[in-house]
């Protein structure tokens, strides 16, 4: 990265986390793309100096009673009465959350962060007690994802800054520091910080030619603006506040470049430009100009958005995925931890917890309290008699996620004349999945290379729509599909689900792996093959081809897997079939 | 906290018309909200609490319970000693917090009752004080799915059953049920989606004018809420006339056999299951009829509600490319062109 360019993001940073710490709930957070290292030390540092309120991190694996407060346990015991204690939420309030690992937040907590950005307080009603907190935190989310993960959109959304610190070299000195007198000094005038009319429009008018879906960006944007107002001593938002906010809030959210853009030079050279489709969406948006306040603000925030728009969204574009706006993060961790716990809890029962199994204190003692005074020898005493008979367990009920990852063949030999039928026996799989609560996956494989169509997801609308852009045509690629399917099965036996892969192909491979080592491609396959039974992999494979051959037989039985030919691909047996090996586990 | 008003929400007129269905009857059986990030979705429920008529409770009461209503039905009542004196509360608007613990839902023993004083008592819960109002639970398909099923369960008999540690109560629970959430974080059960009443789809506004308002109104009500309040005030107490006297006018509306047979017509194209859509679509009309001010359900009230009461009830066909409020439309233009 250019020096100077590390200089920008280093400025960056520091002025988010003074635009943050000025209120930190106003702003909502900010999302710092940062490697583990000096760089996300130094970042966390300046949270930890500027923030004037308390600045609390958030582990992965805290618990819904840590995050939210509940019943104050030794004192509940000790005092003999109800006491309610605050979660690190409630401790958070006025000062700031830090969040590692953001891209790996699980759903139920990116649901509770979410519920205390939009509301400012916190009510809980949990374990026999119930309150409500004020809860005015930020969020600062560190999120170290590779291109495939990232924090989930409904947390990311509500944090108003999002700064890429992931190119700055870990030697580079910051060109600046944030500045708490200034701060300060912000805080007292921030309200009566005023923003023209004109400018509220520029920014919406921006957030829509870069395709920035929500509502909530142009209103951060607007609270970023004002803020920086503040900062600069001003007591009215001026083009520069307005270009500020659009650089941190709307660039790093664009899902399009707008129509003036002159397109990055080194993604122009080997990209084809943008479909179709997407610029028409664009045009009818209105560009700046067609009764816009004041075209030049307009042309100067653009181009200030521009210089934050990630790298990879023209990539994006031309693969059609620019709305990669799915929840990759879908109870990921959640679903993990669920399983080491044992499932979802399903109430309790008495009985002495065994090993493995854990005790819930909370009923125990509602078990308990009804005979505190027959068993109390000494009046005077406030301590709770808890006996074996009133020990409560909590009850989990097992149950693994299944996934079931399609492996489609969308080559020129199996496609062309299957695809559309294919896709027909996916949809129908697709319909049960989808009632049965199992996740899928889509991998396709042609021309040289496989590809990832979609990640394990439960959401049918998602799952529909890759489907309809799924293309056909090219080579066989077997080997590098089989590869595919099986690294998804293990990252999801990783995360306790159970999968199942589901091969459609006639079983012809024609293109090899890069640098084989003079193995031909079906025997690439074979081995991939082998690879895929090694790993234990239940797999099911559908001969597609108009008449069985011998080489998808020898594939299937390499893999282990069950073999169907269906000359004619009739999408019911397909379901049954799948059904049958999801529910034999 | 300061509520946002309601009637200072811009656009988002389906969304606004079946929460002020909902008000004037209670009985079209909940609403169920879905669509994309920052629409305003929990905005607008939470804003119902702001101008919702009062109403009259027995003083003391932690049912809420209607002076006229038996007093044997309610459990606090029926101990109660001497005349039953009434207060006027504002309706309850519950938000059911996430994280919720059952007990906490359905209520469980009073475990500080228990501690000090030995006694065993019932401790009401979420479902109490949403009776004869509404509770409200935002990321509905993120909740676990047994207190889902509890919570439907509860909506549709209008009575909550509590039987756990030697507690045994039954208390009145009669309130419209309110769920939002983003089908992008995982789909509701589909065998709960027809047990809502009205169903709707929100969508991001991509009109530039309309979000500007948007986030104009919504600055200026974060940076000063109590003159953002002021100035709304009044057009707030002419939405909560409005529908106290649509309320009251709902008896007087008339629903003829032709509506009938036209709105039995369009289930029957739409091959809706049951019975449960025809009941809700007649009784949303004729609460459309009402806030209106009319006094007879006609085809337009009925093509003004179709959607809402249907979209969710089409036999479930999860993949069809065609968005079931299409089908709808397309089969309100076939019923109604006959």
């Amino acid at each position: 990265m250019d020096p100077l360019d590390v200089d920008a993001r280093w400025a960056d940073a520091a002025l988010a986390i003074e635009l943050l710490a000025i209120d930190p709930w106003l702003a909502g957070g900010v999302v710092f793309k940062a490697w583990p290292g000096p760089v996300r030390d130094q970042v966390c540092a300046w949270v930890t100096a500027t923030v004037s309120g308390p600045v609390l991190r958030l582990p992965l694996h805290i618990t819904d009673d840590r995050l939210l407060g509940g019943l104050a346990l030794t004192q509940t015991l000790q005092r003999g009465e109800v006491v309610l204690e605050k979660g690190l939420l409630g401790q958070a309030d006025g000062g700031v959350l830090l969040v590692p690992m953001a891209e790996r937040l699980p759903t139920n907590l990116t649901a509770l962060l979410a519920a205390a950005l939009d509301q400012g307080q916190l009510t809980i009603e949990r374990d026999g007690v119930g309150g409500l907190f004020p809860c005015r935190v930020g969020v600062v989310a560190l999120d170290e994802g590779l291109e495939d993960e990232a924090t989930p959109v409904a947390l990311s959304e509500r944090l108003a800054m999002h700064v890429d610190l992931r190119e700055v070299t870990p030697r580079s000195e910051p060109s600046r520091q944030p500045d708490a007198t200034r701060v300060v000094a912000a805080r007292a005038r921030l309200a009566k910080v005023e923003v023209a009319d004109a400018l509220v429009e520029v920014l919406c008018q921006a957030a829509l030619a870069l395709g920035v879906p929500s509502v909530r960006s142009p209103l951060l944007a607007v609270a970023i603006a004002r803020a920086h107002a503040a900062l600069e001593g001003r007591v009215a938002v001026e083009e520069d506040d307005v270009a500020v906010a659009a650089r941190l809030v709307l660039g790093p959210r664009a899902t399009r470049l707008p129509e003036s853009a002159p397109a990055p030079d080194d993604a122009a050279n080997d990209s084809p430009p943008p479909p179709d489709d997407e610029r028409d969406g664009a045009d009818d948006d209105g560009g700046p100009g067609d009764e816009g306040p004041d075209v030049s603000t307009a042309e100067v925030v653009l181009a200030a958005a521009r210089s934050a728009i990630p790298p990879d969204v023209l990539e994006l574009l031309t693969v059609g995925r620019a709305q990669r706006t799915g929840p990759r993060s879908t109870g990921k961790v959640g679903a993990a931890r669920a399983s080491t716990l044992g499932g979802r809890p399903a109430g309790n029962r008495a009985g002495v917890p065994q090993p493995g199994e854990r005790l819930n204190v909370v009923e125990t003692l509602r078990a308990a309290a009804p005979w505190q005074r027959l068993r109390r020898t000494d009046a005077s005493s406030r301590r709770v008699e808890v006996r074996k008979d009133d020990l409560r367990v909590k009850r989990f009920v097992q149950r693994t996620e299944s996934v079931v990852i399609f492996c489609v063949d969308a080559s020129g030999s199996s496609a062309l004349q299957r695809l559309a039928e294919a896709k027909g026996a996916v949809e129908q799989v697709l319909g049960d999945c989808y009632v049965r609560r199992d996740h899928v996956a889509l991998v396709a494989f042609r021309g040289s290379l496989a590809t990832l169509v979609l990640p394990p997801t439960r959401s049918l609308a998602r799952a529909r729509k890759c489907l309809a852009e799924l293309a056909g045509g090219g080579g066989t690629p077997m080997a590098a599909g089989i590869d595919a399917a099986t690294g998804l099965a293990l990252e999801a036996r990783r995360r306790g689900r159970s999968p199942l892969v589901v091969m459609m192909t006639d079983g012809r491979a024609n293109v090899g792996r890069p640098g084989s080592h003079g193995l031909s491609p079906q025997e690439e396959a074979l081995r991939s093959a082998r690879l895929l039974r090694a790993q234990q992999v239940r797999a099911l494979f559908l001969d597609t081809s108009p008449r069985p051959r011998p080489q998808a037989r020898a594939l299937a039985l390499e893999m282990g897997a069950r073999y169907l030919p269906l000359p004619h691909l009739d999408a019911r047996v397909v379901s049954s079939q799948v059904q049958g090996l999801t529910e034999a586990k | 906290m300061a509520l946002f008003p309601f009637s200072a929400i811009v656009g988002q007129d389906e969304l606004k018309l079946a929460l002020e269905i909902a008000v004037v009857d209670p009985s079209v059986g909940g609403v169920l909200v879905f669509g994309d990030r920052g629409t305003g979705k929990s905005t607008a429920v939470r804003a119902l609490a702001g101008l919702l008529p009062r109403m009259r409770v027995v003083t003391g009461c932690p049912y809420h319970c209607d002076p006229s209503s038996d007093p044997m039905a309610c459990p606090w009542c029926q101990t109660a000693t001497g005349p039953r004196v009434s207060s006027e509360v504002s309706v309850p608007v519950v938000d059911l917090p996430l994280g919720a613990t059952e007990d906490r839902v359905v209520g469980a023993l009073d475990l500080e009752a228990a501690l000090t004083r030995g006694e065993r008592t019932f401790s009401p819960g979420l479902l109490a004080r949403a009776n004869r109002g509404f509770l409200y639970i935002d990321e509905v398909n993120l909740l676990p799915d047994h207190v889902v099923d509890l919570l439907l369960d509860v909506a549709a008999s209008g009575e909550n059953v509590v039987e756990r540690e030697g507690i045994s109560v039954r208390h009145p629970a009669r309130f419209v049920l309110i769920g939002s959430g983003n089908p992008e974080e995982g789909e509701l059960r589909p065998q709960l989606l027809d047990r809502f009443g009205l169903c709707l789809e929100v969508k991001t506004p991509q009109d530039l004018a309309m979000r500007v308002e948007v986030v104009k109104r919504r600055t200026s009500f974060d940076r000063d809420p109590a003159a953002f309040l002021g100035r709304w005030a009044q057009s707030e107490a002419a939405t909560t006339t409005r529908l106290s006297e649509a309320r009251g006018r709902l008896r007087e509306v008339n629903v003829a056999d032709a509506a009938i047979v036209r709105a039995a017509t369009l289930c029957q194209a739409l091959g809706t299951d049951g019975l449960r859509g025809e009941l809700t679509l007649m009784r949303a009309a004729r609460a459309a009829a009402a806030l209106a001010g009319d006094t007879e359900v006609t085809d337009a009230h009925l093509k003004q509600v179709a959607t809402l009461a249907l979209r969710h009830r089409l036999r479930r066909n999860p993949l069809d490319e065609v968005g079931s409020t299409v089908r709808v439309e397309r089969a309100l233009a076939e019923a109604f062109a006959a």
